[in-house]
């Protein structure tokens, strides 16, 4: 079980700098994740500050879950001199992979004050199952 | 865009921040006692427009009910905690990554003179916490005259 989610945070840590598939190359930050299993699902917590819910792109696709998202930056003066910056990158990006026994079909989303939280349920078959011994 | 997220800001800006970035991959024995490397939360933007001086501070998942900001002496300080949404350890899961900051956090601004403390606005929205410091009425822009 654990295997799934290491190969997920390796695949997540890729360089902040790779490309995206589709187009040119783009910066964007990788964001901070928490991950953690219980019996019955994976939940996964995303730091988005500054993204609302239509900015937010999730996609499964085969057995990758990607995270994409932009910041809005509509409510900053348009005159404004940046004196201080620690972080100018205003779209996220980031990608797990899924192993099988998750049902990728089921994944809930909620977008809450800049946190993002995914569970993923496992699949009926996959969750723990206590079997009872009968009395010969 | 908005100036906050130009990609080619203020020279300054851009060499604090490689500095910041370095010194996570490489901690420097003999920093500033005043220096935080890696201490970010949260990330901290300071902008100035002709009317006020903006501060973006991207703090996602809190309650902004408790956030402490305060203005002293031409300090602003943004202070509040943050709690780990992760499950105790006693309970049967295991945690497979905890980047996301958890705990108190204190971060402080320190303003031009120009800025006038009695007149500041903070909205949180996504995220996303505004503090806007407008500035005196003295200090802005004026056009003179000629007779």
């Amino acid at each position: 079980m654990s295997n799934a989610v290491q190969t997920a945070s390796a695949a997540g840590r890729a360089p902040a700098n790779a490309a995206p598939s589709d187009n040119a190359p783009q910066a964007f930050v990788v964001p901070p994740v928490d991950v953690y299993e219980n019996e019955n699902a994976i939940t996964l917590l995303a730091d988005l500050p500054g993204v609302a819910r239509d900015q937010l792109n999730l996609r499964v696709d085969g057995d990758t879950l990607v995270i994409e998202a932009s910041a809005s930056t509509a409510s900053t003066p348009a005159d404004m001199q940046l004196v201080y910056g620690e972080l100018q990158c205003a779209s996220y990006r980031r990608q797990f992979t899924l192993s099988r026994e998750l049902d990728a079909s089921r994944i809930e989303a909620q977008l809450r004050d800049g946190v993002l939280r995914l569970t993923i349920p496992k699949a009926e078959e996959a969750r723990p199952r206590r079997i009872q011994v009968q009395a010969a | 865009m908005s100036p906050f997220y130009r990609s080619t800001a203020d020279l300054f800006a851009e060499l604090n921040r490689m500095q910041t970035m370095l010194d996570r991959v490489f901690p420097s024995p003999g920093a500033s006692i005043r220096s935080q490397a890696g201490a970010g939360f949260p990330v901290l933007n300071v902008g100035s427009s002709p009317n006020s001086i903006e501060v973006q501070a991207l703090a996602p998942g809190l309650d902004p009910a408790k956030l402490e900001i305060t203005i002293d002496r031409g300090l602003l300080v943004i202070a509040g905690e943050r709690r780990s949404e992760l499950p105790p350890a006693d309970e049967r899961a295991s945690v497979y990554a905890s980047e996301r900051f958890a705990g108190r956090f204190r971060r402080v601004v320190s303003l031009p003179e120009d800025a006038d403390p009695a007149r500041v606005e903070a909205s949180y929205r996504d995220g996303v916490l505004r503090v806007s410091v407008a500035k005196r009425e003295s200090s802005l822009p004026r056009r003179i005259e000629v007779n």
